[in-house]
């Protein structure tokens, strides 16, 4: 097991060095600087001869050749740079984001796979049912309702009606703080999960190894536990790690509107500022931590799969 | 008996109005900090963005600072100033009891040290543009020198400043990128994550991307400010957000955009508190002086002849905009209140349009960015009107921070913007001088003899009423050239809870307020 972690683990870094290239790349040709950005909103007149100074200390103006030798030289030296706007490490700056993204994405996913995971399996033991017809409405709304939106109501009727919450920030770092983004975040792999998980477990009750344990003699108890419980989750904790991993992505929407001080919201405002070296390792950040929750599913996985081997 | 009732009531009525506006003390200011979803970083030195001003006024102070009442430049740290007969040399006897945080006294080398690091031409601080005003600043930006042979230490409490031109370094040292630093501790590591400063509040922590508090700093310098125990700011640059905390009693003030300007205006209770103020930003359609149609003045005429701007700023704008009537806007001391908007008259426009050779009119391209004030929406506005007098518009959407290198570079045929246009009225009227170039802010490249001439008089006399005139009148030849379409001045709206006193409206920024001035009453629920 240890071999194929560390197998896995060497894998990732082509993916991880891809992506970087990719992103460089692209920064490189976009039109757009961080001396640009600093004079975007008109309030403030840059000095062209500042601007070019800026440049230059950030190494801009040197080729691109020689730009990208120097990033890939410092990435494998695990250096991600200094930012252009802060002047600080990126290293430093990604650290300080994240645990408040990792907070909200584990609180996000904790109440996804708490309701979704137990919704899907009773509306598939029940097909037709009245949960089951829940299900299907409370899936469809979940998938379909824009982050953004859903966000505002919730602000509007946990804080301002009912004033059991706070509408935003991050406070003290209180837990009170993270229910409203957290569940704004986590409603969509919610619906998601309620999904899979009804699907997979209807699959498998009509299965043949089922039907044989019921026609055994074995109780619906043990037929739940050994057969279904075993094969769905497989399927379910397959969909949690892709969701788990692409949660950290998508918090952009939930981090603006709640304040929430993520990677994500570090990512889009270092976008529009074209601070290139957070960018970068923003990114690099949350590709890492997509492809480690999915090795730690794979491995799950294989726990509770035996027919699944590690190679 | 009836006469000395109302006499009686109405005295009681004055002592308890007195009353209810004497400052108190105590209390946490709640800001919120708007323009973005964080800081970037503690050393305001490498910012000139507003959303950095915002935190930084609580903890520093500059050598001037921005009088929003009386509308001026005016010393903080100095307690007068002297100028010499040429109107160059400007001495500042500086104050003695202004003490940094961690308890010294500042002296003239903190002045030195903090004009000297910022023209460190390897670090590119964006404050060393106003610093470069002081004679031999540029040579230590190049590094021929170390020390800027324009600024001379007099004594403890005094300091020489030799300018290179005849300006009132207030409009230049009341920038927050020229914050005064301690120069025993700017230099250390810890300094750019815990900023000390001069500032009304210390500094306690900062929570990236959330937050930033700071506690009441009881050496402050005006004695008896200031009057909050506390400050946070939030970082929250989703207006819907705000708007809900702003309801839910979470946040002190809020700046509104158009939308909630109309629905806070139509609330009987949040219309009561609400700050209004014509800020120094001209919004306007920059035309390429030397793409062919534009470089017909009757075509440029013609264009501020065609759009119907009052239509645009009631309905897309709610009327959070004053019509622009010149270069300068309302707030500005060369405001001239004389000028009138171009009339929208179609016919007119059709006529110059003739006149200049263009009977079936033109097509250009317009750059703009998303921005609701002053971008693609705007544009979508103004191509039917367009249209009726034959002129057609491709647009081109950009991002903010592309706009500004398009702007920089020439790289387009008209853009719209939002342009700084104060405090300063002479060095925002410099933009129209020919030797300005376009990468500085001369972006549509115009050119104007008469202009430059005036302009060149007003930079040669300290006196400042003559300044002003001279200023004027560039501006009026400005405006009858039509290098733009001359749009609106934003009106800065900010919503604030009936329990914040003491704000005002500043017109270089609403955002920026003085905070040791604010003092928030009992009815506040962060009063304690």
């Amino acid at each position: 097991m240890l071999r194929y972690i560390i197998r896995r683990l060497i894998q990732t870094l082509p993916i991880l060095l891809a992506v970087a290239a990719v992103v460089f790349l692209l920064f490189s040709v976009i039109p757009g600087t961080f001396a640009s950005s600093l004079a975007d909103d008109g309030k403030a007149v840059m000095d062209a001869e500042i601007m070019e100074r800026m440049n230059k200390q950030f190494g801009l103006a040197d080729p691109l050749h020689v730009r990208f030798a120097n990033f890939v030289v410092n990435l494998v030296q695990l250096d991600l740079g200094t930012s252009f706007r802060t002047r600080q490490p990126v290293a430093h700056m990604l650290l300080e984001r994240m645990w408040p993204s990792f907070q909200l994405a584990f609180a996000a996913m904790a109440i996804a796979i708490l309701i979704g995971v137990p919704l899907g399996f009773v509306a598939a033991m029940k097909p037709g049912s009245l949960i089951d017809t829940s299900s299907i409405i409370l899936a469809v709304s979940g998938l379909s309702l824009p982050k953004f939106w859903l966000g505002l109501l919730l602000m509007y009727l946990f804080a301002l009606k009912l004033s059991w919450l706070p509408s935003f920030g991050y406070g003290d770092g209180h837990p009170k703080y993270l229910i409203l983004p957290a569940i704004a975040l986590g409603v969509s792999p919610l619906a998601l999960l309620a999904r899979t998980t009804r699907a997979a477990v209807l699959e498998i009750l009509n299965a043949d190894f089922v039907r044989t344990a019921r026609s055994k003699g074995m109780s619906e108890a043990k037929v739940v536990r050994w057969h279904l419980a075993r094969n769905a989750l497989v399927i379910v904790l397959t969909t949690v790690g892709l969701q788990f991993g692409s949660v950290i992505g998508q918090a952009v929407v939930v981090e603006k509107l709640f304040a929430w001080p993520g990677l994500g919201s570090l990512l889009v405002e270092s976008v529009s500022l074209r601070d290139i070296p957070v960018v970068q390792g923003c990114i690099l950040m949350i590709v890492l931590f997509f492809l480690v929750i999915n090795l730690l599913v794979d491995v799950i996985c294989a726990m509770i799969d035996p027919r699944i081997k590690y190679s | 008996m009836f006469k000395k009732f109302t006499l009686a009531a109405a005295l009681t009525f004055a002592v308890f109005s007195a009353e209810a506006q004497t400052p108190r003390y105590g209390g946490t200011i709640r800001y919120t900090a708007p323009y973005g979803t964080s800081f970037g970083g503690m050393d305001v030195h490498l910012s000139n963005r507003t959303q950095d001003e915002l935190w930084a006024r609580a903890i520093h102070r500059t050598l001037y600072y921005w009088d929003a009442t009386a509308n001026k430049a005016v010393l903080d740290l100095g307690t007068s100033v002297a100028v010499s007969g040429d109107g160059f040399v400007h001495t500042i006897k500086l104050r003695d009891d202004a003490f940094f945080h961690h308890g010294r006294k500042m002296t003239a080398d903190d002045i030195l040290y903090t004009f000297t690091r910022l023209m460190d031409g390897k670090k590119a601080y964006p404050g060393a543009r106003w610093v470069r005003r002081i004679k031999g600043a540029i040579e230590v930006e190049k590094g021929e020198a170390k020390t800027i042979s324009g600024l001379r230490k007099i004594d403890d409490f005094t300091v020489e400043m030799t300018m290179t031109e005849r300006s009132d370094p207030g409009f230049a040292f009341m920038n927050i990128t020229t914050a005064i630093y301690p120069a025993d501790e700017a230099d250390k590591e810890s300094f750019a994550s815990k900023p000390i400063g001069l500032g009304p509040f210390k500094f306690v922590e900062y929570v990236p991307g959330s937050r930033l508090v700071a506690e009441k700093y009881d050496r402050f310098h005006i004695k008896g400010k200031p009057y909050a125990d506390r400050f946070v700011i939030s970082i929250m640059g989703e207006a819907s957000a705000r708007d809900v905390a702003f309801r839910n009693k979470e946040i002190d003030v809020s700046i509104l955009g158009p939308a909630q300007y109309v629905a806070y205006q139509a609330d009987p209770n949040l219309s009561k508190n609400l700050l209004e103020v014509a800020e120094v930003f001209t919004r306007n359609m920059g035309m390429n002086l030397t793409y062919k149609p534009f470089t017909d003045k009757r075509v440029r005429q013609a264009i501020n002849h065609a759009i119907d701007s009052e239509l645009i700023i009631k309905r897309l704008a709610r009327d959070k905009a004053y019509r622009a009537v010149g270069w300068l806007p309302l707030t500005s001391p060369a405001f001239d209140k004389d000028m009138k908007p171009y009339a929208f008259d179609p016919d007119r426009a059709k006529k110059l349009l003739v006149e200049a050779g263009y009977p079936d009119g033109f097509e250009f391209e317009w750059t703009a960015s998303p921005n609701e004030s002053w971008g693609v929406p705007i544009v979508e506005a103004v191509i039917p009107m367009l249209a009726r007098v034959g002129i057609k518009v491709k647009i081109k959407p950009v991002e903010g921070t592309v706009l500004a290198e398009v702007a920089r570079k020439g790289d387009f045929q008209a853009y719209i913007w939002s342009n700084t246009t104060g405090p300063d009225p002479l060095a925002v009227m410099q933009c129209y001088h020919s030797k300005t170039p376009q990468s500085a802010c001369n972006y549509t490249l115009y050119k104007n003899e008469a202009v430059d001439k005036l302009l060149d008089e007003a930079a040669a006399t300290s006196d400042m009423g003559k300044r002003n005139d001279l200023v004027k009148q560039a501006n009026r030849i400005v405006f009858d050239d039509a290098p733009v379409w001359f749009f609106n001045y934003n009106k800065a709206v900010m919503a604030y809870q009936p329990w914040v006193k003491g704000l005002k409206p500043n017109a270089t920024e609403l955002t920026v307020q003085m905070y040791e001035d604010i003092w928030i009453d009992a009815s506040s629920p962060a009063a304690k």
